[in-house]
């Protein structure tokens, strides 16, 4: 149906965002397909401590999941989207392949090894998500190809991650948010993943946070250096949310909450936290 | 300009009977219940899928009926404020909105009740932070959250053992 309808059909997978755009007139679709009655697109399936996901699965289902509850961050990134009632439409295929800038699970998955299986005509394509996601709201699906599958890779071990992001009220998307994956051995941080969302077209990654850590001891100090050093990565637009100002100095704030609780998580604690909002 | 679109039939349970219809696949499921079944007791507040005033069950479930189409809800069984009461008796949930004063102006009443529903369907016993969780989805602007929290901690007694 993409190909013989192109540009002029949209998909729609839970519907959250793109109902409410369609409302607006910002989305204004001739055809919408819709992918909700079509068996076997909502699954969780745990392989060696790989996940994969189906396109459709709910973000509710994801809360629910016990697989899921194995990596912290997913669990987090789940439980916090925006309400209940979104939660139980809004799908991680939807999310991602209409990558919103202000998106919860792009963030959250590049800090893991994240796979993207794209299916079209021709055949199914693997993409890592850090080259799916192009720009804001484009993803490097072709018109004619959709989500099949989400692959999260499995974790090493020691490794431990949290996902904090900062909104006003539970329905809205995040002022920012901070996706932190470690990697420990010992006292030393062997490998890290800093993602910020909300603060750019995309989810940044905060390479030279990463670096702060890699390899170090996590003291307050490459902590706080990582934190400095993701402060400075943002590239934040002031808006009805906050002045960009606002938002680098939250982005810093979240690094260093998220940091704290990856390390303690690598060691097997267990810390539960999620979005933050009043 | 809206072109005429051809309808749709389309079977769904509504408060626990079987209807057929004929939508507009552009239709809201929303609308249907308000315009096509005359139930008007589900409320639309903000129309973006913000303040949960439309919140309705779906399969057990709390959705935002302004969010999803009326097609959408083909086969699946939909359970609106007006499907609480049995038999000319509240529902638990609305006697103790009632009791502990948990509405003021009553417009967020439906949705609050619906997702304390979903919520009790699956926890017996919430703690204030649960419910807090469940219905961060439905504004109330006459701020009378306190007392709905504690309307959704007296349903959950006075349903123990129903």
């Amino acid at each position: 149906m993409l190909s013989q309808f192109g540009d002029d059909a949209k998909l729609l997978a839970g519907g959250q965002s793109l109902i409410p755009l369609m409302k607006l007139r910002f989305a204004n679709p001739k055809h919408l397909v819709d992918l909700n009655f079509i068996p076997g697109t909502s699954y969780i399936k745990e392989e060696n401590g790989a996940l994969r996901f189906g396109p459709m699965t709910r973000h509710a289902e994801i809360e629910a999941s016990s697989e899921v509850a194995k990596i912290p961050i997913l669990h987090d990134c789940a439980a916090g989207i925006a309400d209940v009632q979104v939660r139980n439409r809004g799908t991680i295929g939807g999310s991602l392949a209409e990558a919103d800038p202000s998106g919860d699970w792009a963030t959250v998955l590049m800090t893991l090894q994240t796979n993207i299986r794209c299916l079209g005509p021709k055949g199914d394509r693997t993409v890592p998500l850090a080259d799916f996601i192009k720009d804001a709201y484009t993803t490097a699906l072709a018109p004619d190809e959709l989500v099949s599958e989400v692959m999260v890779n499995a974790r090493p071990k020691n490794s431990g991650g949290a996902y904090l992001a900062f909104k006003r009220s539970a329905p809205v998307y995040p002022t920012a948010s901070a996706a932190v994956q470690l990697t420990m051995e010992g006292d030393i941080c062997k490998d890290a993943a800093i993602l910020l969302g909300c603060v750019g077209l995309i989810p940044i990654k905060a390479k030279e946070a990463e670096s702060a850590l890699r390899g170090k001891q996590i003291t307050d100090k490459a902590i706080s250096s990582a934190a400095e050093s993701a402060r400075a990565a943002a590239d934040p637009q002031s808006d009805m949310r906050g002045s960009a100002e606002y938002k680098r100095t939250l982005v810093g704030a979240l690094v260093k909450r998220a940091i704290d609780i990856a390390v303690r998580r690598a060691r097997g604690e267990h810390v539960e936290v999620s979005h933050i909002y009043a | 300009m809206p072109e005429t679109i051809e309808s749709v039939a389309i079977k769904v349970s509504v408060n626990g009977k079987w209807r057929s219809l004929d939508v507009e696949p552009r239709m809201l499921l929303v609308e249907m219940l308000r315009e096509q079944l005359d139930l008007t007791g589900t409320h639309v507040g903000c129309d973006t899928t913000y303040c949960g005033a439309c919140t309705v069950l779906m399969n057990g479930a709390a959705v935002k009926s302004c969010t999803m189409f009326a097609v959408q809800a083909d086969g699946a069984e939909i359970t609106t404020v007006e499907g609480l009461e049995k038999d000319g008796q509240l529902h638990p949930i609305q006697k103790a909105f009632g009791d502990a004063y948990g509405l003021q102006c009553g417009y967020c009443t439906p949705g609050l009740m619906l997702s304390a529903h979903q919520l009790l369907l699956h926890n017996k016993r919430p703690s204030d932070k649960d419910i807090r969780k469940a219905i961060a989805g439905n504004t109330c602007r006459c701020t009378g959250y306190q007392n709905v929290l504690k309307a959704i901690q007296l349903a959950a007694q006075n349903m123990k053992g129903a």
